[in-house]
């Protein structure tokens, strides 16, 4: 009878996982910077960008910054993307998952092109936002993100990108 | 007349940047400013670093100056008086930009319509023959209605 290793206690994995994304946006200063945090459930992020005055592009209406929008957008992009290629290699194990746990993460994608689309002015609020790679080949992905703040049906902000993907090192 | 004059532009220009809170937290400065066209500039700064491991500025932070170099440019133009927004914008990277250099903008609103205009930008850092990022924007133009009216 073939014997299964016995499966790792759901918090040890938890850990593991929410302390490679903490240190993955932790070692960025502009994410650190703009105060963007990621909530997980599973594989899935939220990028959330907490309200504070530096944010402010106009201080009459008084409406979030369209470049502090972007930021913010392609943020969670890179994140979604780096994540997703994060996850896999720790899902396989083997010398990758081990650098991981050292700290050692692959490079981060570099972006090729950005769109934004302002759907609606950035109230002085909250801003959450969550990503979807649409393709993810060997040398470019395609990543969607949309934002919301007060109402998740009412995106106020929605955005494209192209990235070059880092080379992983595979045996 | 109501014309205002480049002179008195700019210095409205230059007011008009130093109260964006987001702007001032970037230290964005305005370098040139005629009708229709902007140049500002960012100062290279540690904390702006997407990449840890290079230390390359995040491409937030030159969409942030593209962004708002573009809406000086619009509202730089001369049949434009009122206050604009962006509709999109859409930004490609060339290079990353030299660790430890400036990064300086140039915005150039190229065409504007009763509801719309249309602008041009690049980014730079001191080789300013091969631009960091390009960028084309469409921006508001005209009084906004009053919602719900």
């Amino acid at each position: 009878m073939m014997t299964r290793p016995k499966p790792e206690p759901v918090q040890v994995i938890k850990q593991r996982r929410d302390a490679a994304l903490a240190k993955l946006a932790g070692n960025v200063p502009y994410i650190q910077h703009l105060g963007v945090n990621f909530d997980r459930r599973g594989d899935e992020l939220t990028a959330i960008l907490p309200y504070n005055e530096n944010l402010i592009g106009n201080p009459f209406l008084p409406a979030i910054h369209g470049g502090a929008i972007g930021a913010f957008m392609e943020i969670a992009a890179v994140m979604e993307l780096m994540w997703s290629i994060v996850w896999q290699q720790m899902e396989n194990g083997g010398p990758a998952a081990e650098a991981i746990e050292r700290g050692a993460f692959p490079a981060m994608p570099k972006t090729i092109d950005f769109t934004v689309d302002y759907l609606r002015t950035g109230l002085p609020r909250d801003a959450y936002a969550r990503a979807r790679v649409n393709r993810s080949g060997r040398r470019y992905a395609s990543v969607n993100v949309e934002a919301w703040q007060d109402n998740k049906t009412r995106i106020f902000s929605q955005a494209t990108g192209h990235f070059l993907m880092p080379q992983l090192i595979t045996e | 007349m109501t014309q205002t004059t480049t002179a008195e532009r700019r210095k409205m220009a230059e007011q008009f940047i130093s109260v964006i809170p987001h702007s001032r937290d970037l230290g964005m400065a305005l370098e040139d400013f005629g009708d229709g066209m902007a140049e500002m500039s960012i100062e290279y700064d540690p904390r702006f670093v997407g990449d840890p491991d290079t230390g390359v500025l995040h491409g937030g932070v030159i969409t942030a100056l593209l962004d708002t170099c573009s809406g000086v440019a619009v509202s730089s133009h001369s049949s434009v008086t009122e206050a604009t927004a962006t509709i999109d914008l859409r930004i490609d990277y060339m290079r990353p930009a030299t660790p430890g250099q400036r990064i300086l903008a140039k915005a150039q609103c190229y065409r504007v319509t009763k509801s719309v205009a249309f602008v041009h930008a690049k980014a730079y850092d001191e080789n300013e023959d091969a631009p960091v990022a390009t960028a084309a924007g469409a921006f508001t133009v005209g009084l906004p209605k009053k919602e719900g009216a």
